[in-house]
């Protein structure tokens, strides 16, 4: 080891403190990316792994029924390398320990042998055999949030009959990574789940023997996709196709492929506010120590040490810094990983969740470590590499010290002697005051961007729950039924009030940009389930031409005034042209939505429905959905409880775990700016400070005069940093701003003074820090020195 | 044979402190031979560190040329006067200058590690009667260790001139005694031509040559007949 080599080592051990605050914060900025990377790998390998292990097809079509020997068609299609058709029921049951209803999609297994697509992963038991009519496999997420075992029995609503099924075997599939039930936002495990049956006992349950509803497609080449899709939305028309999908469109993958979207974003933002908050403490502490190096450095260039040795010494220190807050953050990395890993398995049902960091995140995340370092310790570098070494040997003029246009405007209050010291140091080099103070204000904003989550979804529940849905029960029908069936929903003893929806499927398009939405047809003033903007104002029905979700709008480039194409995908499948009057700024979904009457017009149907929203008397629901249990006209019914409970649990325990993070983090960039700042002001006036000592002033008077500058600039960075946290959270808001769901822009008051209380409460805690220190200054030593 | 190893014509030097302009040097002429021993005298302010500064390579002059041998340093650039120090200067300074988180022998190799004809560190201290404390850090050392040490570096790369601005300004006049018959000894048995400036009129016994500063002209260049010993010196 060279002797500049150990000069650089015992000039960091000299100054370990500044150093671990430093690799402290550069650690948050590197944990948070490696986390990201190492969680984005994980989820796409296992993703991919587990397409390709059990065949998950590319394209998928849902259609109303087609005789099994159109099947045969599809070898007419170029392209289409294997498919499997199938049938798809939905279907209700209870279960033993749980009053409300629970729905449930149940598919078909091919009778002669295992599934081409889509394959089961068998996680316990066996598969159904094919002469039984009553063997199922349940989906192992939903078996166990209902512990259940292999030889249970579910009873069972299927196609309106009665039946009784045997449970032989627990699993998994690959297109239910995400198990939601359709037009459903977050898993609900306890209240829905996919079963699998053998077709020939399926068929004759849900009379469709000889007969598909239900087709998957794998691709020759990923290319062919838009061709297939064209090519089976013709073929399926007339059996009552509502429109093939591509994987990208595929529920389950879409929200797999969006988490991961989320992952990257998160791999851009959190490091990029941490990276830039360790180059600004690098900058400050090394300024400091080329400062007192001055001298020294001076003598390394008369010994003829080049420029470029001076640099290269004085960045390989920033460069220790970078590996030693690389290696830190990798490994908080890791363990946030397998905390993550975790949390994702009971969102994302994997047969095996591997968590691995790939190789070349470690070195991507020492690549901008050390990036953020040069960043941070350029300016300081270059100086000491143009340091004239004649005028280095000559001791240093007296730092320069005015009376400011501030302390002339403050007049009065300038006063005091000590708030001048203050005022008068912190102005003499007003960059490092304001960058000091954006240091702090960066974890003011880290803050406020952990806690308005929680805000968001506080206020996303209060308008989806609160506000727009305030119905107890959502009842689906088999198939579109006339109005007067809700009589008998009404009629059920215990229904307080019933309000009927009309959504059909459709395909919107503007031109070349096209989607696979729902018409909403509602009544003109709806009281059970209103249309609720991001702002939580209750939207009314136009009474012509149709609305649609603000980014459906966006996505197809119509503004209001304009006309869309509307072909619709069910019943007699017309075809439309219709004024788009408004948008909405709904908080999920895209859909369309229009008056019920007018949709009927639209449809050329009399008016039909859908289903009704119920709202109950809450002593009575057993028997209400006794009631419901007994209707076959029923599809599903949803309960609004259990998705205020699932949401309620699912979300909240993710917020809480990135509010600790966050908590964390924040908290270490705070202390970490304040403390170097501090440190740096004592080590640059500790004679100063000392001849105040020896002039009489008490260790409290001294400390309150590095305190005030301390706590001035905090005050000053929590303005900024609420601003910063604003900016941050609505740029997350606008990421979030995609066509599965959208977050309102809510942050709380409190959200606000919770951020700067922590601020403040680091703020005195990196003081009591810096207090031990001061108070062993020694005034001899100090004063004998040269400076 | 002696030759000259520096020229210097016409060396002005202005400079900025703060606020106020410098005028350190006003239009030197001097010639410096290999081997010999010159001290540069004058009171403070009289231009002797910044004239030693330009012979080192450390400042350029604001007019007027320096030669070292056949080499215009006036006309080099910043990487070539790297280069002149690099190989050419031994410093040694009023304050030592010694980096405080290396020992003795670490700010020695500092040197050595970068020179190309180095005598070996533990030598260069013990040609300064510093063999015994190799291992200690700056702040062990007393103020002459200290400075015995800032010489062993300087000379521990074999330099061709040896500078040394007041370098028992900061001393006892024992110590600096000592210190002083250690440069001496560098320059006698090493034959390094060597400049030492001062203040201090007593240590111009023992230059062969004196050249006298003041107000940053040379007042006087006169060679000394009989040179004193530096254990004779006192203060």
């Amino acid at each position: 080891m060279s002797a500049l080599h150990r000069k650089m080592v015992r000039d960091l051990l000299g100054m370990k403190a500044q150093v671990l605050s430093v690799v402290a914060v550069m650690a948050c900025g590197i944990a948070t990316f490696s986390l990201s990377i190492s969680t984005i790998h994980s989820l796409e390998s296992t993703r991919s792994n587990y397409y390709r292990n059990y065949a998950f097809g590319d394209v998928f079509v849902n259609l109303k029924r087609a005789p099994e020997s159109l099947a045969e068609r599809l070898l007419d299609i170029p392209g289409v390398r294997r498919w499997e058709t199938r049938i798809n029921a939905p279907i209700r049951f209870t279960v033993a320990d749980m009053v409300e209803p629970a729905q449930g999609q149940m598919l078909s297994l091919p009778d002669d042998g295992p599934s081409m697509l889509n394959q089961v992963c068998l996680r316990r038991g066996r598969m159904p055999e094919s002469e039984t009519d009553d063997e199922v496999v349940v989906s192992e997420t939903f078996a166990n949030a209902h512990r259940m075992e292999i030889g249970d029995t579910l009873d069972a609503i299927i196609h309106g009959r009665r039946k009784i099924l045997t449970v032989v075997g627990f699993g998994l599939s690959p297109e239910f990574i995400y198990e939601i039930p359709i037009g459903g936002l977050l898993p609900d495990n306890r209240s829905f789940g996919v079963l699998w049956m053998k077709r020939k006992a399926l068929a004759a349950a849900v009379d469709m023997t000889g007969a598909f509803n239900d087709l998957v497609v794998q691709l020759n080449q990923p290319r062919d996709r838009a061709d297939v899709i064209k090519a089976l939305d013709d073929l399926t028309s007339t059996y009552g196709g509502v429109g093939a999908i591509g994987r990208s469109d595929q529920r389950s993958h879409r929200f797999v492929s969006s988490e991961l979207e989320e992952l990257q974003r998160m791999g851009v933002l959190a490091p990029s506010i941490f990276l830039s908050a360790s180059a600004f403490l690098l900058n400050i502490v090394l300024a400091r120590m080329i400062a007192t190096q001055r001298e020294q450095i001076a003598a390394l260039k008369a010994f003829g040490y080049s420029r470029r040795e001076i640099a290269f010494h004085y960045l390989s220190m920033s460069m220790l810094i970078a590996f030693l807050g690389t290696i830190a953050g990798v490994i908080i990395g890791i363990l946030m990983g397998r905390v993550v890993t975790r949390l994702y398995s009971k969102f994302f049902h994997f047969p095996t969740f591997e968590y691995e960091v790939p190789l070349y995140a470690v070195f991507a995340a020492w690549g901008i470590a050390s990036a953020a370092a040069i960043i941070g310790v350029w300016s300081s570098v270059s100086a000491a590499m143009n340091l004239p070494p004649a005028e280095a040997m000559r001791p240093e003029p007296p730092a320069r010290y005015g009376k400011s246009w501030l302390e002339k405007r403050l007049g009065w209050f300038a006063r005091d002697p000590a708030f001048r010291m203050i005022l008068r140091h912190l102005l003499r080099k007003p960059r490092r005051a304001i960058l000091s103070s954006l240091g702090i204000s960066l974890s003011i904003a880290v803050l406020i961007l952990g806690a308005f989550m929680q805000d968001a979804v506080t206020a996303l529940f209060d308008s989806m729950f609160r506000i727009a849905q305030r119905h107890d029960l959502q009842v689906v029908f088999v198939e579109p039924l006339a109005e007067e069936t809700l009589h008998s929903l009404k009629a059920i003893e215990g229904v307080l009030d019933c309000e009927a929806f009309r959504s059909v499927a459709v395909q919107v398009s503007n031109q070349n940009m096209r989607r696979l939405v729902a018409i909403q047809g509602s009544d003109t003033a709806p009281k059970l389930s209103r249309l609720v903007d991001r702002d939580r104002q209750v939207i009314q029905m136009p009474h012509e031409g149709v609305m649609l979700s603000r980014k459906l709008a966006s996505v197809l480039k119509v503004h209001p005034g304009d006309m869309v194409d509307v072909q619709v995908l069910e019943g007699k499948r017309p075809f439309r042209r219709l004024l788009v009057t408004a948008t909405v700024d709904d908080p999920a979904g895209t859909s369309i939505y229009v008056e019920r009457g007018q949709l009927a017009r639209i449809l050329q149907e009399s008016s039909l429905v859908s289903g009704a929203y119920l709202r109950v008397d809450g002593g009575r629901t057993n028997e209400i959905y006794g009631k419901l249990r007994e209707m076959p006209k029923v599809a599903n019914v949803t309960v609004t409880k259990l998705m205020q409970q699932s949401f309620t649990r699912t979300v909240a325990e993710n917020i809480r775990t990135m509010r600790v993070v966050n908590l964390t983090f924040s908290c270490i960039i705070a202390i970490g700016v304040v403390y170097s700042t501090a440190r740096i002001s004592l080590a640059e006036r500790s004679r100063d400070l000392a001849t105040l000592r020896v002039l009489g002033f008490t260790k409290d008077e001294i400390s309150g005069i590095l305190f005030g500058e301390v706590a001035f600039l905090t005050l000053m960075a929590i303005p900024f940093g609420w601003v910063l946290g604003y900016a941050l959270a609505y740029s997350t808001v606008n990421a979030f701003d995609r066509e599965l769901f959208r977050m309102p822009m809510t942050i709380y008051v409190h959200t606000y003074a919770f951020a700067a209380g922590v601020v403040i409460i680091a703020t005195i805690l990196a003081f009591v820090l810096i207090r031990k220190q001061m108070d062993q200054l020694s005034l001899v030593e100090v004063l004998k020195s040269p400076e | 044979m002696v030759t000259s190893v520096f020229t210097a014509k016409g060396v002005t030097k202005v400079y900025r402190i703060g606020d106020v302009e410098v005028r350190a040097l006003r239009g030197i002429d001097l010639e410096l031979y290999s081997g010999e021993f010159v001290v540069l005298l004058g009171p403070s302010g009289s231009g002797k560190s910044t004239l030693l500064n330009i012979l080192g390579g450390l400042d350029v002059p604001s007019a007027g040329v320096v030669h070292y041998l056949d080499h215009d340093l006036t006309a080099a650039d910043e990487a070539a006067l790297t280069l002149f120090r690099r190989d050419h200067v031994g410093f040694v300074f009023q304050f030592y200058n010694l980096i405080p988180s290396l020992t003795a022998l670490e700010n020695v190799a500092l040197v050595t590690e970068i020179a190309r004809n180095p005598m070996p560190p533990e030598k260069a201290l013990r040609l300064v009667g510093l063999g015994e404390r190799l291992d200690h850090f700056p702040a062990q050392l007393s103020g002459g260790e200290q400075q015995r040490v800032a010489i062993a570096r300087a000379v521990a790369k074999q330099p061709d001139v040896l500078l040394c601005d007041e370098p028992t300004g900061a001393l006892d006049v024992q110590t600096g005694i000592t210190v002083l018959e250690t440069i001496e000894r560098v320059n006698r048995e090493l034959g390094t031509l060597t400049v030492v400036i001062t203040h201090n009129a007593t240590i111009a016994g023992m230059a062969d040559r004196v050249i006298t500063l003041r107000d940053g002209s040379v007042v006087d260049i006169r060679k000394n007949e009989n040179k004193v010993n530096p254990r004779e010196l006192r203060w």
